[in-house]
């Protein structure tokens, strides 16, 4: 070994080596110790960077699709702990832990395991119920969200492919719920089960087989709480976790849309970066929904399986009842009368299950995911949006919205009939008939009075703009007369009643091409317009400032003294070169 | 942005051009407000004030884990507090989630009131630009893609692109067949088939019985004797040996089924009542009821022909069952037809008559099967 003339310390350069560049900016000299070792191995800083100086709006409905995240990462949580002592077996055992009304019933591992948690493990019964509780907040939020994005208009372009993997991950949140909700193997949750295997014995033609498979043979079988188990704790957490990776990636690229107003366009996004702000106001965010779910667990209890006992096939389940958000399927079986199951040739087809049990979540989710298209179809927008609507300014989408909440509701409501007709003093055969009637009456007139509601408020929005508001100051013409003084609104708030496109229909030419001849299309064209026309009939179109100026020339002129036409007018047209 | 009447020349070639009289089309976003500041912005008093609220906050977060661990270790699960409001809980329970609760719910609010009072609250604006790529980075991804193909000579060497296809296609079949064959057993006739046809052979079907069984109380398995059973009486049924009977003579009887006794009873619940005969009614179903019970005592299935939930509720002067799950109602009178509710069929009746020493027992088994409907059941 030679070395060379001059000595050099250790950490020096090796001959040949670059020299180092110029010595690090006070800044850079920060970025020591463990944070400097990663990024002189994997350089994250920059994107770090980009992340930290993302801009986000903010606004209290915003906050629905946070919460649902932190309850998923609250269940994920607390169900790893669950884990730990949870027996996912169906194999019998005699109960000796220290609940005494059960102490010598026989029952499955994965009831005594469940007990155990709730009774003997220290915490155990609080991670338990901060788990339901955390389930229930997550479906909660989860739907909340979907209907302010609903609501809003975000599901348009770009964000289709998003709100369909919402659509997803608010199915699979159902399936989830309900297969934890199975785990436990008392009463209740056997009874669910049981009709969870006559869904599928429900199914044409493969139904037996579908049972016989999913269950291992006869119901109840060994083989379900193992496999339920599995799917619980590890197919649909993969799943969920993933889709939800997805979901929140493309809202960073997307970036997020925000509500119109002053300031706001379509191509700019107004609002807080992550650094400090929105970390601390979501990070902190994330706390208080934990803290939350951790108090109302040790406060209000849920699921008490110990209530009812291990599940038997036989005894009464009066008031059985699955978690709430299953209600709406429950209802739906609830209301389907009998005549829907057929007999012919030997085969039976049980379409009073079947369409309740198997057709009506997937054809809901289905119709939920196509909406952002159709709607597009009947439009013709093809732009991106990433400026939100005002609900009443897209009247037919609200009243659709609304219907749809009309439907999920009678179903819902019907899911509790035997409650109702106690809590009523009715005979449950009136309420169930009223029920059906109300399935597809409801929806109707809840579209309707939806679109009427959505149109006047948006005719308010613009009397408002062209008569101001009322000052509550009475002022006494010259003639005698008396008026109120109406004073003009300032032109940020107007902008938020005028901000928005005015609408039209789709103009489709009338079925012919330009030689007069019928066109293959035609049909399809034509229905697609006539949607046009009463997608957006009765339209209200905001406020123009030449309306503004005519109606401040009008016979409300007095009302426009106070501000004076012309200054306000300047301002209207001035402030756009900014 | 710019009100779009400002262009001067007009194209004559776009049709009528309306006169705006120098009035904008449509009014233009006036820009963002301007900014209004917070008390803990302008007075340093305010300021201090939020500090110390925000320190207070994390404090309580402090004391809530300190509550926390104290209970941990000073309760036991078994203790009980009365709480006004709440009944009876669980002390541990209750001091642990507060403890916990507060805890977390310190960090979070504390946060947001930080950054609410004292983080900077002006507004950022970002710009936007279009998701899409541009059309020389669609132009380029189409010719990578397009150039792969080529050097790789997909398009050229058919034989190759027609079995990779074919490869592809099936290559998930093995994972396919091992789950969906080996996921559980073929039905075979077995949901036809209950506890009432004989014993059970360990591979969910039935081995005969010699003798009809007779019918046994659950959960006592005692045998019900006719005579016993009054008017206005129900009992919960099922066929003996399904549990252990401590007082038979016969061992299979007295130790009961050691494997699948949930699947059984799942099957063979029966619910035993005896009406006065003349409340039968006068029709074909009526009849029949009472020809396959005796003297006024009948057995039907307990498993609802919906999907499958045991019915629960006997209404006595009606003589209707109900189903809890979702209320469909069955007349016991008419051989438990459906008078509402969503189930189609009636619950199946289990033929019954007496043995020598007067106990019931099942002359025959069900006639069909029991429970939800299937599709080839009939
Ligand atoms: C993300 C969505 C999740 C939802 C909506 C959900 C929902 C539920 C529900 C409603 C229960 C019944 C709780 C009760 O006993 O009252 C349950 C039980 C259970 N969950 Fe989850 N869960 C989720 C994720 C997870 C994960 C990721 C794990 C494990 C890694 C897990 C493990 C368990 C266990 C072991 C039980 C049975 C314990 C018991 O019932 O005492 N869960 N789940
Ligand atoms: S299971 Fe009996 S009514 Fe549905």
């Amino acid at each position: 070994m030679s070395t060379t003339a001059n000595d050099r310390p250790a950490m020096g350069l090796r001959t040949g080596d670059a020299p180092v560049s110029a010595p690090p900016s006070a800044g850079a000299k920060k970025l020591g110790g463990a944070v400097g070792w990663v990024d002189d191995r994997l350089g994250p800083a920059k994107g770090v960077n980009y992340l930290m100086k993302k801009v986000f709006p903010d606004h209290w409905s915003f906050m629905l699709g946070e919460i649902a995240m932190y309850s998923m990462i609250i269940c994920l949580l607390t169900g790893v702990f669950l884990t730990f002592w949870f027996v996912p077996s169906a194999g019998h055992t005699v109960y000796d832990g220290s609940y005494v009304p059960l102490q010598g019933v026989g029952m499955s591992e994965a009831y005594a395991s469940a007990l155990n948690i709730s009774f003997d493990i220290k915490g155990g019964l609080l991670i338990r119920q901060m788990h339901h509780w955390a389930a229930l907040m997550f479906i909660v939020a989860l739907s909340a969200h979907m209907l302010r994005v609903f609501f809003t208009g975000a599901f348009r372009k770009p964000r289709e492919l998003n709100w369909i993997i919402g659509c997803l991950l608010s199915m699979l949140a159902l399936v989830e719920g309900f297969a934890g909700y199975s785990l436990p193997d008392d009463l209740l949750s056997g009874t669910g089960l049981r009709a969870a295997e006559g869904f599928m014995q429900s199914a044409p033609v493969i139904g037996s087989y579908l049972a016989y498979a999913v269950f291992d043979g006869p119901f109840p079988g060994e083989a379900i709480i193992p496999r339920l188990y599995s799917v619980h704790v590890l197919l649909l957490p993969a799943i969920l976790v993933g889709l939800f990776t997805a979901h929140i990636v493309m809202v960073a690229v997307q970036k997020h849309t925000q509500y119109p107003g002053p300031g706001r366009t379509n191509n700019n996004v107004v609002g807080f970066p992550v650094m400090p702000v929105y970390a601390a106001k979501a990070g902190g965010f994330f706390f208080i929904v934990f803290g939350f779910i951790a108090l109302i667990s040790a406060i209000v209890q849920i699921n008490a399986i110990w209530v009812y006992g291990p599940y038997d096939p036989s005894p009464v389940t009066a008031g059985s009842q699955p978690d709430w958000y299953m209600l709406w399927a429950d209802g739906a079986l609830r209301l389907l009368p009998g005549w829907l199951e057929f007999s012919a040739f030997g085969y039976t087809l049980s379409l009073n299950v079947a369409i309740g049990a198997l057709g009506l979540i997937p054809v809901v989710y289905g119709a939920m995911a196509a909406y952002p298209f159709l709607e597009a179809w009947v439009t013709g927008d093809k732009r991106e949006h990433h400026l939100l609507d005002r609900p009443r300014n897209q009247p037919t989408r609200t009243a659709i919205g609304v219907a749809a909440i009309a439907f999920y509701l009678v179903l819902a409501l019907a899911g509790s009939n035997d409650i109702l007709a106690i809590k009523l003093h009715m005979s449950i055969n009136d309420i169930t008939y009223f029920f059906r009637a109300a399935t597809f009456l409801l929806p109707i007139v809840a579209f309707w009075a939806t679109r009427r509601i959505c149109l006047s408020l948006q005719r308010a929005d613009r009397n408002l703009v062209l008569h101001g508001r009322e000052s509550g100051r009475i002022v006494q013409t010259a003639e005698g007369r008396f008026f109120e003084v109406h004073e003009p609104l300032d032109e940020y708030t107007r902008w938020k009643l005028v901000g928005f496109e005015g609408q039209e229909p789709l103009q489709l030419t009338a079925g012919t091409d330009a030689h007069g001849v019928a066109s293959p299309a035609a049909g399809k064209d034509k229905l697609r317009a006539r949607l046009s026309r009463l997608y957006f009939q009765d339209t209200v179109q905001p406020v123009t400032p030449a309306e503004l100026e005519a109606a401040h020339h009008d016979g409300h002129a007095h009302e426009a003294i106070e501000g004076g036409s012309a200054a306000e007018l300047e301002a209207g047209s001035s402030s756009g070169h900014h | 942005m710019s009100t779009e009447h400002s262009t001067d020349t007009v194209r004559l070639d776009e049709g009528h051009h309306v006169g705006d009289g120098g009035i904008p089309a449509q009014f233009a976003n006036p820009g963002l407000p301007p900014h209004v500041h917070r008390m803990a912005d302008e007075s340093e008093a305010a300021a201090k004030r939020a500090e110390r609220q925000v320190a207070g906050l994390f404090t309580l977060s402090i004391l809530g884990t300190v509550l926390f661990l104290i209970a941990y270790f000073a309760f036991d699960t078994a203790h009980r507090t009365w709480v006004p409001g709440i009944g009876t809980v669980s002390t541990s329970n209750l001091l642990l989630g507060v403890g916990m609760g507060l805890g977390l719910l310190g960090i979070g609010l504390g946060a947001v009131h930080w950054a609410k009072t004292l983080m900077p609250d002006e507004e950022v604006v970002e710009e936007r630009h279009a998701m899409r790529s541009s059309d020389a980075a669609r132009g380029e991804f189409v010719e990578i893609m397009r150039g792969g193909g080529e050097k790789s000579q997909l398009f050229r060497r058919p034989l190759i692109k027609a079995t990779l296809g074919g490869a592809l296609g099936l290559f998930s079949l093995p994972l396919l067949v091992q789950l969906v064959g080996s996921l559980g057993p073929l039905p075979k006739n077995h949901l036809s088939l209950t506890m009432w046809n004989g014993t059970p052979d360990g591979e969910g079907g039935y081995t005969a019985y010699t003798a009809r069984p007779r019918l046994v109380t659950d959960p006592e398995s005692l045998p019900i004797k006719a005579s016993d059973v009054t008017i206005g009486s129900v009992y919960h049924v099922l066929p003996e040996g399904l549990l252990p009977s401590p007082e038979a003579e016969d061992e299979h009887l007295r130790e009961g089924l050691h494997h699948g006794f949930l699947e059984e009873k799942g099957k063979a619940a029966v619910l035993l009542m005896r009406l006065d005969p003349k409340d039968f009614q006068d029709t074909p179903g009526g009849k029949k009821a009472q020809e396959w019970g005796y003297q006024g005592i009948v057995a039907y299935s307990k498993i609802c022909t919906h999907v499958g939930c045991p019915v629960g509720l006997y209404e006595r002067t009606t003589h209707h069952l109900l189903c809890p799950c979702h209320q469909s109602t069955f007349d016991v009178t008419d051989d438990c037809r459906v008078i509402f509710g969503p189930a189609k069929r009636p619950l199946p009746q289990l033929k019954i008559a007496v043995d020598d020493e007067g106990y019931l027992i099942a002359a025959e088994p069900f006639h069909e099967a029991v429970g939800p409907s299937f599709w080839e059941r009939g």
